[in-house]
C-alpha cells in the first residue's frame, strides 16, 4: 500500500471504501455483520459466526458477504447480527442463537421476509 | 422451498415446560398438519421470554400476538380463528400494564433512539480491523486538519471551547492537560493512553478498543504533535486481549498507510506507538502508579506534585488521557468545540458512555449528553428492573463511588450533582442494584476490593481499610455494635484526608454513602440481626416448609453440598451449617416449600 | 550460571525466552513484558525462571521478585491446565458470581488458585473482565468466555472441557 501524502490520497481510499461499502459495486448482494467484542463472544458470538459461514455455504449462497464488528452498545441482545441487503433498510436482529440464524439466512436472505421476533432495530445503527 | 407465511414462537422456558408448553406444542403440530398448513407456518421454540408467570407463552408473527397461558384445548381455536381466519383470539391475549393488547416486537425503543454517539460512533457500525471502513466514516481526516491546517495553539482553542474534561474518573479538563505538557520544557515528551480500565463494571474503554481501535492511534497522534511528543504508550490491562490484538493490527495497518511512524502524511512530523500491557493491578489507573508500571516497576503512585505535566514517564513531560476522552477528539476537530458543547449542560458538556450493568433489563453501553436524569438512563433507555422487582439504588464510579437511592433517581448527571450526592460519574459504570442486594453487603463487597488492591505504600490505606473491613465483616456476620458504625465514620475520614493516592482517598466513598442512604439497613444488622435483602449468609437461613413440602426429594438431589436430609414423601431438612445459601433447592421445588428467611 | 531444571520441554522454553529476551533487552521499560512471555512459556514464574529472567536482563533479582509478587496476573505457583477464572466485579457479584465460584470448587474439590489432582483445572478468583452485560462471567483460559453463568451451567463448562481433555487422550 502506498502511504497517504495527501488531502487526495486520503479522499481517494475514503471514497473507495464507501464505495466497498456500499454493495452493488462489489457484485455482492448483501452482507451480515456479526457483532463481535468480548461481549458478543461472552454470549456465544463465535458460534453464531460459524453458523452463518456454514449455513451460506450449505445453501450455495455466495452473493452474501459476512464481516464481523464491535459492541454496538445493546449487549443484552447478544449476539446480534445485522443483515444488509442491497436496497433495503438494514436490520439487526438480536439473540441470535446458531439455531437462529439459519432461520434467518433461510427467511430473510433466501426468501426475503424479515424475521420480526427477533429484530431489535431497523435502520442504520 | 415454500414461502414461510406465519411463525409461531413457543416459549419453551423452564417455567413454560413445566406449565405444558410441550403438550400445547404437539397438539398445535398435529392442527397444523390436519389443516395441512405445516409447511407455510412455522413453529419454533425459543429461550425464555421473560413473562414466566404467564405461561405457557405462545406469539404469532408477523403480527406480534401474544398469546398467554395457553392450554391444549386452546390450539384448535387459535389455529381455526386466528391463522385461518385472521381474528385474534381475545380471550387468550396478553393485555400489558397500558392495555395493550400486543406485545410489539423490541425494535426501535429508547435504546436507540435516546442516545448521542460521538465516541462511540463506529462501535458495531464499522469493521475493526479494516482501516478503509474508519477512513469511510471520515477517519483520519480530523488528523490531516490538525497536521496540515492548525497550530497546536488552535488544536487547544477548540478543545477550550469543546468544554470536554477527563473521561476516566477526575473530570480535569483537557485542554488543561494539553495546555500543561505542551508548555513544559523538554527535548522528549511522551503521550499515554490509559486503557487500565479497572473500575469494576466500566468496560466502555474495552468496547471503544474493540470496535473502533484507530480513533485512539488518530487522536493519541494528534495530542503528540499538539504537545511535541514522539513517542506514545498505550497502557492496556491484560484482561482485554482482543483489545490488544485488535489495537495492535490498527497501529501496524496505520503504519503501513503512513499515518503513524515517520513522517506522518509527508509533514516531516513522526510518532510512534507501543502498546504496554498491565498485569493486573487496579492502583495502575492512577495516572502516576501507570507510570511507574511502564517502567516495569512496581505500580505504586508517586508523590504529586511534581505532576506527570512535568515530570512523567522517565521523568518526562507526559500527557496522560484515558480511551474514551480520546474517542472525543476527532469529532471534536472536525465539526469545532463548540458543536461539542452544544451537548450537555454548564459544567458537563458533551455526551459520557455509561455502562449499564447489574439488575437492570437492557444491560449494555450507552451514550447520552451529560444533564440526562438517572431515571431516564436506568427506565427508558435501560428498559426498568427486570423481573418485577424494585430498584434499590445505582452504583456509579466503582470502588471510589457511591450508592445513588431511588429518590434521587431524577438527578440530572453532571459532575457536580453525583458528587453533592455522594457519588462520582468516575469512569461511568452503573450498577444498578434491587430490592435482593443487601446494601451493607455491597460496602463490604467494595472495602474487601480495596483491601486487595490497596499497594500498601501508605499506611492510612493500607491498614485503614483493612480495619474497615474487619469491622463490616462483623456487622454483616451480626456481631456489629453501634459504636462500630461510629469508628468506620473516624476511620473513614482518617483514609480520606491522609492517604497519597486518589484510591485510599476514596476507598471509604462505599461505606459512607451507604450509611447515609441506607442508615436503616446498616441498624437491622447490628440491632436485630437482621438482613432484610436476605443476602448476608449468616443473617439468612433457607428453610423447608413442613406443611407444604411433600418428600418429593428434587431438592436433595439438587443440593450441591448435600445438606439437604429427608425420606421419600416425608418433609426434608437442610442443615444450616453446611448450607451454602446457594438457593438451588428454591428454584427447583415446585411446591414453593422452600424460601429464604432473616430471622 | 544458573543450572536449569532438567524438565521435559524446559531446555527449549529457556531457548525461547533467551531469544525474546535479547530481541527487546535494550528496551527501557520491558521486565513486565519480558514475564509475561515467560508465564505464557511456563504457566507460572518460579524462583528458577525469576532467576534467569534477572540474569539475562542484568538486573537485581530482589527487582523482579518484587515485580511477580505485586501484580494479581503474575503466578509463582503452578496453576491447572485450565484455568476457570471466575470475574468477582461488582456486576457480577451482585447477579450471583459467588454462587458460581462455590460451584465450581465444589464440583472439582479443590480451594480457590489449587489445581485439581489431575492438573486439569484451576479456579481464580479475577478482577472485572469488563464484560458486565453479560454477568455472571466465566473464562476459560484467555479466550473463551462464557455469559450469564448459572451454577450448573458452570458444572456443565467443567464436563465440557473434560469430555475434551479425554478425547485426546
Amino acid at each position: 500500500m502506498a502511504k497517504i501524502k495527501s488531502l487526495e490520497d486520503l479522499m481517494k481510499i475514503k471514497d473507495d471504501a464507501v464505495k466497498n461499502l456500499k454493495l452493488r459495486e462489489t457484485g455482492k448482494r448483501g452482507k451480515i455483520v456479526v457483532a463481535m467484542g468480548t461481549c458478543g463472544i461472552a454470549a456465544g458470538a463465535k458460534d453464531t459466526f460459524k453458523a452463518v459461514v456454514e449455513e451460506l455455504s450449505d445453501k450455495d449462497i455466495d452473493d452474501i458477504s459476512v464481516v464481523q464488528s464491535g459492541c454496538f452498545g445493546l449487549c443484552d441482545a447478544e449476539p446480534t447480527i445485522e443483515v444488509k441487503l442491497e436496497g433495503s433498510e438494514p436490520i439487526v436482529y438480536g439473540h441470535v442463537t446458531p439455531e437462529q440464524a439459519k432461520r434467518i439466512i433461510n427467511q430473510h436472505i433466501v426468501n426475503g421476509k424479515v424475521v420480526g421476533d427477533l429484530i431489535i432495530k431497523r435502520g442504520e445503527l | 422451498m415454500p414461502v414461510v407465511e406465519n411463525t409461531i414462537l413457543i416459549c419453551a422456558g423452564g417455567a413454560c415446560i413445566s406449565a405444558g408448553e410441550k403438550s400445547v406444542k404437539e397438539t398445535l403440530e398435529e392442527k397444523l398438519q390436519e389443516y395441512s398448513l405445516e409447511n407455510v407456518i412455522k413453529v419454533v421454540e425459543t429461550g425464555c421470554m421473560g413473562a414466566c408467570d404467564l405461561g405457557p407463552i405462545m406469539v404469532i408473527y408477523p403480527e406480534g400476538v401474544f398469546y398467554q397461558k395457553v392450554e391444549p384445548k386452546d390450539v384448535s381455536k387459535i389455529v381455526e380463528e386466528h391463522l385461518l381466519k385472521g381474528r385474534v383470539v381475545n380471550d387468550l391475549l396478553y393485555k400489558g400494564d397500558k392495555g395493550d393488547l400486543t406485545i410489539k416486537p423490541q425494535e426501535n425503543i429508547p435504546f436507540f433512539t435516546e442516545q448521542v454517539k460521538i465516541a462511540t460512533r463506529n462501535l458495531g457500525v464499522i469493521d475493526p480491523l479494516s482501516i478503509e471502513e474508519y477512513i469511510a466514516r471520515d477517519g483520519y481526516f480530523a488528523l490531516r486538519k490538525v497536521l496540515l491546517e492548525m497550530t497546536p495553539e488552535a488544536v487547544i482553542e477548540e478543545l477550550k471551547k469543546s468544554e470536554l474534561r477527563g473521561r476516566g474518573g477526575a473530570g480535569f479538563p483537557t485542554y488543561m492537560k494539553w495546555t500543561l505538557a505542551r508548555n513544559s520544557e523538554s527535548d522528549t515528551k511522551y503521550v499515554i493512553c490509559n486503557a487500565d480500565e479497572g473500575d469494576p463494571g466500566a468496560f466502555m474503554d474495552r468496547a471503544v478498543l474493540e470496535g473502533d481501535p484507530h480513533a485512539i492511534v488518530e487522536a493519541m497522534t494528534i495530542a503528540a504533535y499538539v504537545i511535541g511528543a514522539e513517542k506514545g504508550f498505550v497502557y492496556c490491562r491484560a484482561e482485554y486481549p482482543l483489545a490488544i490484538e485488535r489495537l495492535t493490527i490498527a497501529i501496524n495497518k496505520a503504519k503501513e498507510y503512513g499515518l503513524l511512524g515517520n513522517n506522518i502524511m509527508d509533514t516531516g512530523f513522526s510518532f510512534d506507538l507501543e502498546i504496554r500491557i498491565g498485569a493486573g493491578a487496579f492502583v495502575c489507573g492512577e495516572e502516576t502508579a501507570l507510570i511507574n508500571s511502564i517502567e516495569g516497576k512496581r505500580g505504586v503512585p508517586r508523590l504529586k506534585p511534581p505532576y506527570p505535566s512535568d515530570k512523567g514517564l522517565w521523568g518526562k513531560p507526559t500527557l496522560n488521557n484515558n480511551v474514551e476522552t480520546y474517542a472525543n477528539i476527532a469529532p471534536i476537530i472536525r465539526n469545532g468545540g463548540e458543536w461539542f458543547a452544544q451537548y450537555g449542560v454548564e459544567g458537563a458538556r458533551g455526551t459520557k458512555v455509561f455502562a449499564l450493568a447489574g439488575k437492570v433489563k437492557n444491560t449494555g453501553l450507552v451514550e447520552v449528553p451529560f444533564g440526562t436524569s438517572l431515571r431516564k438512563l436506568v427506565f427508558e433507555i435501560g428498559g426498568g428492573i427486570p423481573n418485577g422487582k424494585k430498584m434499590k439504588a445505582v452504583q456509579t464510579g466503582g470502588p471510589s463511588g457511591g450508592c445513588i437511592p431511588m429518590e434521587y433517581i431524577d438527578t440530572p448527571i453532571t459532575y457536580d450533582n453525583l458528587k453533592s450526592l455522594g457519588a462520582i460519574v468516575g469512569s461511568g459504570g452503573l450498577i444498578i442494584m434491587d430490592e435482593d442486594d443487601c446494601m451493607v453487603d455491597v460496602a463490604k463487597f467494595f472495602l474487601e476490593f480495596t483491601v486487595e488492591e490497596s499497594c500498601g505504600q501508605c499506611t492510612p490505606c493500607r491498614e485503614g481499610t483493612k480495619q474497615m473491613h474487619e469491622i463490616m465483616k462483623k456487622i454483616t456476620s451480626g456481631e456489629g455494635e453501634m459504636e462500630d458504625l461510629d469508628k468506620l465514620k473516624e476511620l473513614g475520614q482518617y483514609i480520606m484526608d491522609t492517604s497519597l493516592c486518589g484510591l485510599g482517598q476514596t476507598a471509604p466513598q462505599p461505606v459512607i454513602s451507604t450509611m447515609k442512604y441506607f442508615w436503616e439497613e446498616y441498624l437491622a444488622h447490628i440491632d436485630e440481626k437482621k438482613c432484610p435483602a436476605k443476602r448476608c449468609k449468616a443473617l439468612t437461613r433457607v428453610v423447608i416448609d413442613k406443611e407444604k413440602c411433600v418428600g418429593c426429594t428434587a431438592c436433595a438431589r439438587v443440593c450441591p453440598v448435600n445438606c439437604i436430609s429427608g425420606e421419600v414423601r416425608k418433609p426434608h431438612e437442610i442443615d444450616p451449617d453446611i448450607c451454602t445459601r446457594c438457593g438451588s433447592c428454591i428454584t427447583v421445588c415446585r411446591f414453593n416449600a422452600i424460601d429464604k428467611v432473616s430471622p | 550460571m544458573l543450572s536449569l531444571t532438567e524438565c521435559p520441554g524446559c531446555k527449549e522454553k529457556y531457548k525461547e525466552l533467551e531469544e525474546f529476551i535479547s530481541g527487546v533487552k535494550n528496551e527501557p521499560g520491558i521486565l513486565i513484558n519480558v514475564l509475561h512471555k515467560a508465564q505464557e512459556l511456563f504457566g507460572y514464574l518460579s524462583e528458577e525462571t525469576q532467576q534467569f529472567v534477572a540474569d539475562k536482563l542484568e538486573v537485581p533479582l530482589s527487582r523482579v521478585y518484587g515485580v511477580v509478587t505485586f501484580y494479581n496476573f503474575f503466578s509463582t505457583k503452578p496453576k491447572g491446565k485450565n484455568q476457570i477464572k471466575v470475574c468477582l466485579g461488582t456486576a457480577c457479584y451482585v447477579k450471583g458470581a459467588d454462587k458460581v465460584m462455590q460451584r465450581l470448587l465444589d464440583d472439582l474439590k479443590v480451594g480457590m488458585e489449587e489445581p485439581t489432582e489431575d492438573g486439569l483445572f484451576s479456579v481464580h478468583a479475577v478482577r472485572c473482565l469488563g464484560a458486565c452485560s453479560m454477568a455472571p462471567v466465566v473464562l476459560v483460559g484467555e479466550r473463551d468466555f462464557y455469559g450469564r453463568v448459572t451454577p450448573d451451567e458452570a458444572s456443565k463448562i467443567i464436563e465440557k472441557y473434560r469430555r475434551n481433555e479425554n478425547g485426546k487422550n
